[in-house]
């Protein structure tokens, strides 16, 4: 009888030794490859990178890789590519974009620009910038929108900068103040445009577009535009189109024209507009906007003619796989096929879905991403 | 150490060791003449009329395990997850059979803790130093006779204070204790209990908690062929605490009844150390707390069979969120939460074997805060229970039915549609032959929660057309306890609960119309399959080492089912593991106690889908630690020294929120 008991307690002693073999130590997790449509070498583009934002505090950013050459799509393959990076890509992917050989990540609560070899995937450096929010380049420089200012008039919010970046040194060059809590940017002629959102300090939101003369690197101008600018991108005529997000309540999103030879707005379209994307001479356009009034979402596509400057008031998704897309997040178009992505977030906390949609609007493929997918950078083939 | 393939295997081999372990007690249990055949639950003894028992821990245990807070000691349930944030003063709640952190109500001393604001309780606020009992009940307290706030959550836990006990001629107990150690901990209490007269008694208890917080972390990751590639460590960083409770009371006892009246007060400073990402290696945000309330109760038996229980409350709750990081979001907002309660509870015995029951609550909420645009809403919320008892012999069983009528008011923009709800419960217990070691048990009930003040008004997040969640349970099991003579086994017992339980309309977060505004949504329906399994067994070796072992174990099967689409359709739901376990090794030998406790929580996946980019590796630890206690003169001294994750694991509860490797602590108690 005891000598039973005795092995009740081994039994008991071993069944706790054996549930703590299970830990192997965590192991970096490798790319999901899916081949998605056929392959199109020779083609102008090599590939595009897709940057899944990532939940805040997950330090899940993450990127993807569609190769044009083989049909393959790679997701998560930072980690693979750069083995010793601590702690990976980071957190919440801001923006992303290919300049010369090189690929720039802005990695928002990362604080940090990853500058990554656009070929191999691999790290060339970090540039650190406290909240850094997005990237635009001209002339061999790149410029970096921060909300992390100095704190002057508004005691808690801090005023935002733009850093200009050198693209051969990766070092920063200068520094010019803009408005508070700038987003997208983009560069006509010699002038940086800067959407100044002013998000911290809702419901007093800034309202302007920062004009930023790049010889000097002073701000010239403040373009009084709308409350919480956001997207900001220019067309082929010296026009830049800029969207307000409005307050969520009663002052809806819009989307505006600036004219860069006046600097001043010619136009407004009474459209929401959460995103665009400009490729030729049309503004591929979504909303999504959410009401507390109503507690509703809705979300509408169009298209906008930039030349003639006219709502198209159609969708540019043609075979109804927009009903299947649950939150759109980012839009892009292949500029030599005018393909058409558009990444679907969900929920963002499982896996997105991006789609590509040939230039008739249909389905061509679509696959599994990161969580929240969000930005896209195309990867010129190298003649 | 044994190695396995998968996890899955492991705890397949440990259902089929535990099973081991059950045949060793029934054959144990032909052979041995039992003298003593009153029915105890696996945990505790049984308290009257209960027909579910619940699971318990006494002074004595939680002594000798020697927790920081209520919620470390928890842990060494079943059927529950605890979401741990990390360090002293790091948040910590708990989560019952998968349903959610907001469907636990938390009774302290026979009153519910609100939170209207967030509906969470911070279990890691709670210390043991003045803790009597912990009691966990899935469903309710199988209780007619009590408040009908007692029948509105799908799991409950009961804090109860110490209550004075006087020996005869003792007139005055005085406790002090020191607990010191990792993370720069000093943490003074007092306990003083005083006898005013034969009927009346007076407590005070008061402590204070201060910490640096500090304690270092580390990160690796390993490439496919398992060659470390990167090994990272660093310090958690503004985990600091400084926090004093004071609370005190009177106990009396009535003719067929007793009364008691507490004022408690709890004041803290805390930094909050925040997510550990690429780059991010800490954070200066910072909260303060104040939480005072006021509570009373009353029972007393009017006539033979019929029964009076009152209960009042007011409680003020100050929350201070300081995000000072001028390169972010500043964010210094302030937030008052009132509470009034009261409620009536009666209670008839109709016949001997039959008790019928009714009560009726009260209660008040409001929610200020400093935030652009807010509402101010106030909640009225009434509730009724009806219940009924019958008790015979072999079998037992209870009814009741919670009506819930919520109304709401605000100041600014518009308030949510008021609710009324019904809900039941019934509970069975059923002893099938003529031993009464051996229980069925069982009940069904359902139950919801209100969406919470956050959930309902928060600017920009919060969303006022939310409806109730929704929880229904389905549970049975038994429970089966012997005792021994002549044996060094005394006393053994284990209880198994199977249960189902499905969640509906539940209220999950997604993100709104920004990123840095969530958006709530009733977008959810789970089900859950689990299993609990609790084995308790006291030993006598040689007569004079006394050894108690406790085991848990947990399945849970918590998939969710919302919609077909979704790429996690059918997954386990996040920080879910599919097994956990306890293991609680005790001895006491003279003056000597060692405890050795051991916890595991299984692979679990930090979001919705579960791939490997989600998956979080199981973590186990194990604690250690010896107590001697000594007299000198009139005063009794106790001192215990602790190793806590003696293995010195570094793991994750909660992604980004790395917890403490191995750590110590002292703990010296003087009583007078």
């Amino acid at each position: 009888m005891m000598k039973q008991l005795r092995n009740a307690v081994w039994v008991a002693a071993l069944a706790a030794l054996a549930i703590t073999g299970c830990r192997k130590g965590e192991r970096i997790v490798p790319p999901e490859v899916t081949p998605v449509d056929t392959a199109t070498p020779g083609s102008l583009l090599n590939g595009f990178y897709l940057l899944n934002e990532g939940n805040m505090g997950s330090n899940k950013a993450s990127l993807d890789y569609y190769d044009y050459t083989t049909g393959v799509y790679k997701s998560n393959i930072y980690a693979t590519a750069n083995p010793t990076a601590v702690k990976e890509l980071g957190d919440v992917g801001n923006d992303i974009e290919a300049y010369g050989t090189k690929l720039y990540a802005v990695i928002n609560i990362s604080n940090k620009v990853e500058v990554m070899d656009a070929a191999s995937t691999k790290r060339i450096k970090q540039i650190d910038i406290l909240n850094c929010r997005y990237i635009t380049f001209a002339n061999g420089k790149a410029y970096v929108s921060s909300y992390a200012g100095p704190v002057v008039v508004e005691p808690n919010a801090p005023i935002g900068f733009v850093a200009e970046i050198d693209t051969a040194t990766l070092e920063i060059t200068r520094k010019v103040i803009v408005g508070y809590q700038p987003e997208e940017m983009a560069v006509v002629g010699n002038k940086l445009y800067v959407a100044n959102s002013g998000g911290y300090r809702a419901p007093d939101y800034d309202r302007t577009v920062s004009v930023i003369d790049l010889n000097t690197f002073k701000e010239i101008k403040k373009i009084d535009v709308a409350i919480n600018l956001d997207r900001l991108k220019a067309d082929n005529d010296g026009d830049i189109y800029v969207t307000s997000r409005g307050d969520y309540y009663n002052t809806p999103s819009r989307l505006f024209v600036i004219d860069t030879k006046t600097d001043a707005v010619k136009k407004q379209f009474d459209i929401p507009v959460s995103n665009l994307c400009i490729s030729g001479d049309t503004a591929y356009v979504y909303g999504s906007v959410f009401s507390y009034n109503t507690g509703q979402w809705t979300i509408t596509y169009n298209m906008v003619n930039v030349k003639t400057e006219t709502v198209l008031n159609t969708n540019f998704i043609t075979d109804g796989t927009d009903k299947s897309i649950r939150m759109p997040y980012g839009v892009a178009v292949n500029p030599a096929t005018k393909e058409i992505l558009v990444t679907d977030a969900k929920d963002y906390v499982s896996s997105g879905t991006l789609y590509c949609f040939d230039k008739t609007g249909k389905k061509k493929w679509s696959v599994t991403t990161g969580e929240i997918p969000a930005h896209i950078a195309f990867v010129f083939a190298t003649k | 150490m044994m190695r396995f393939k998968t996890p899955a295997k492991a705890a397949g081999m440990l259902l089929l060791l535990l099973c081991g372990v059950v045949a060793a007690f029934a054959q144990q249990a032909d052979s041995v003449t039992s003298k003593d055949l009153r029915e105890v639950s696996v945990t505790a003894p049984r308290t009257a009329r209960e027909v579910s028992p619940g699971q318990k821990m006494q002074a004595k245990e939680l002594e000798r395990l020697g927790s920081h807070s209520v919620a470390d000691a928890i842990r060494f349930f079943a059927g529950l997850q605890v979401k741990d944030y990390g360090g002293i003063g790091g948040l910590k709640t708990v989560d019952i059979r998968s349903m959610g952190t907001n469907q636990v109500g938390v009774f302290y001393d026979g009153i519910q803790l609100g939170n209207a604001q967030n509906g969470q309780v911070d279990l890691g606020r709670f210390s043991l130093d003045n803790m009597e009992e912990i009691a966990l009940y899935n469903g309710q307290k199988s209780n007619i006779f009590q408040p009908a706030k007692d029948f509105g959550s799908a799991g409950a836990i009961y804090l109860t204070s110490l209550k004075p006990k006087f020996a005869p001629g003792e007139k005055t107990h005085l406790r002090g204790t020191i607990k010191t150690g990792s993370f720069g901990l000093f943490n003074p209490s007092l306990l003083w209990q005083q006898k005013i007269s034969s009927k009346v008694s007076a407590s005070f208890s008061t402590e204070w908690i201060n910490a640096t917080g500090r304690y270092k972390f580390s990160y690796q990751k390993r490439d496919e062929n398992g060659h470390l590639v990167y090994d990272t460590s660093a310090y958690r960083k503004n985990g600091d605490i400084n926090a004093v409770r004071v609370e005190g009371g009177f106990n009396g006892l009535l003719n067929g009844g007793e009364w008691s009246t507490k004022v408690y007060y709890y004041q803290s400073e805390r930094g909050l150390p925040g997510f550990i990402v690429n780059g991010v290696f800490g954070h200066v945000d910072r909260q303060w707390d104040q939480n005072i309330f006021v509570q009373s109760s009353f029972r007393k038996d009017i006539t033979k069979r019929y029964s009076i229980l009152l209960n009042g409350k007011y409680a003020y709750d100050y929350t201070r969120f300081l995000a000072p990081d001028t390169a972010r979001l500043y964010i210094d907002n302030h937030y008052r939460q009132y509470e009034m309660y009261f409620s009536m509870a009666h209670q008839y015995a109709l016949t001997n074997w039959w008790t019928i029951a009714a009560s009726g609550d009260f209660q008040w909420n409001r929610l200020d805060a400093d935030l652009t645009n807010f509402s101010y809403p106030t909640r009225y919320t009434t509730l009724t229970a009806a219940a009924t008892n019958i008790s015979f012999n072999r079998f037992s069983a209870q009814a009741s039915l919670l009506g819930t009528f919520v109304n709401e008011t605000v100041k600014k923009n518009a308030s949510a549609p008021y609710q009324q709800k019904f809900t039941p419960a019934v509970f069975v217990s059923w002893q099938p032959t003529h031993s009464p070691d051996f229980r069925l048990r069982g009940f069904y009930k359902q139950i919801f929660r209100m969406p919470t003040f956050n959930d309902l008004y928060y600017t920009e997040i919060g969303n006022r057309f939310l409806k109730p969640e929704f929880a229904t349970q389905y549970d049975v099991g038994f429970t089966w306890n012997k005792t021994f003579a002549n044996s060094w086994l005394t006393q053994a017992g284990i209880e198994t609960n199977a249960y189902y339980n499905e969640v509906n309309d539940k209220i999950v977060a997604v993100p709104g119309a920004s990123m840095l505004s969530w958006q709530m949504e009733n977008l959810g329906f789970v089900k859950i399959k689990g299993v609990d399994v609790k084995a308790k067994a006291l030993w006598l070796i040689k007569k004079q080492v006394q050894f108690s072992t406790r085991l848990t174990y947990t399945y849970q099967r918590a998939q969710d089912f919302t919609d077909p689409s979704d790429s996690f359709y059918g997954d386990q739901i996040v920080y879910i593991p599919r097994h956990s376990g306890s293991l609680i090794l005790g001895a006491d030998y003279k003056q000597w106690e060692a405890n050795y406790s051991f916890i595991y929580t299984g692979e679990r996946y930090n979001s919705k889908e579960n791939k490997l980019k989600n998956y979080v590796e199981p973590w186990y630890t194990s604690d250690l630690s010896l107590g001697k206690q000594f007299s000198y003169k009139h005063t009794r001294f106790h001192v215990t020294a602790q190793v806590n994750n003696l293995a010195n694991q570094f793991y994750e509860v909660v992604i980004s929120y790395p917890m403490p490797g191995r750590n110590y602590r002292f703990i010296l108690t003087v009583n007078i």
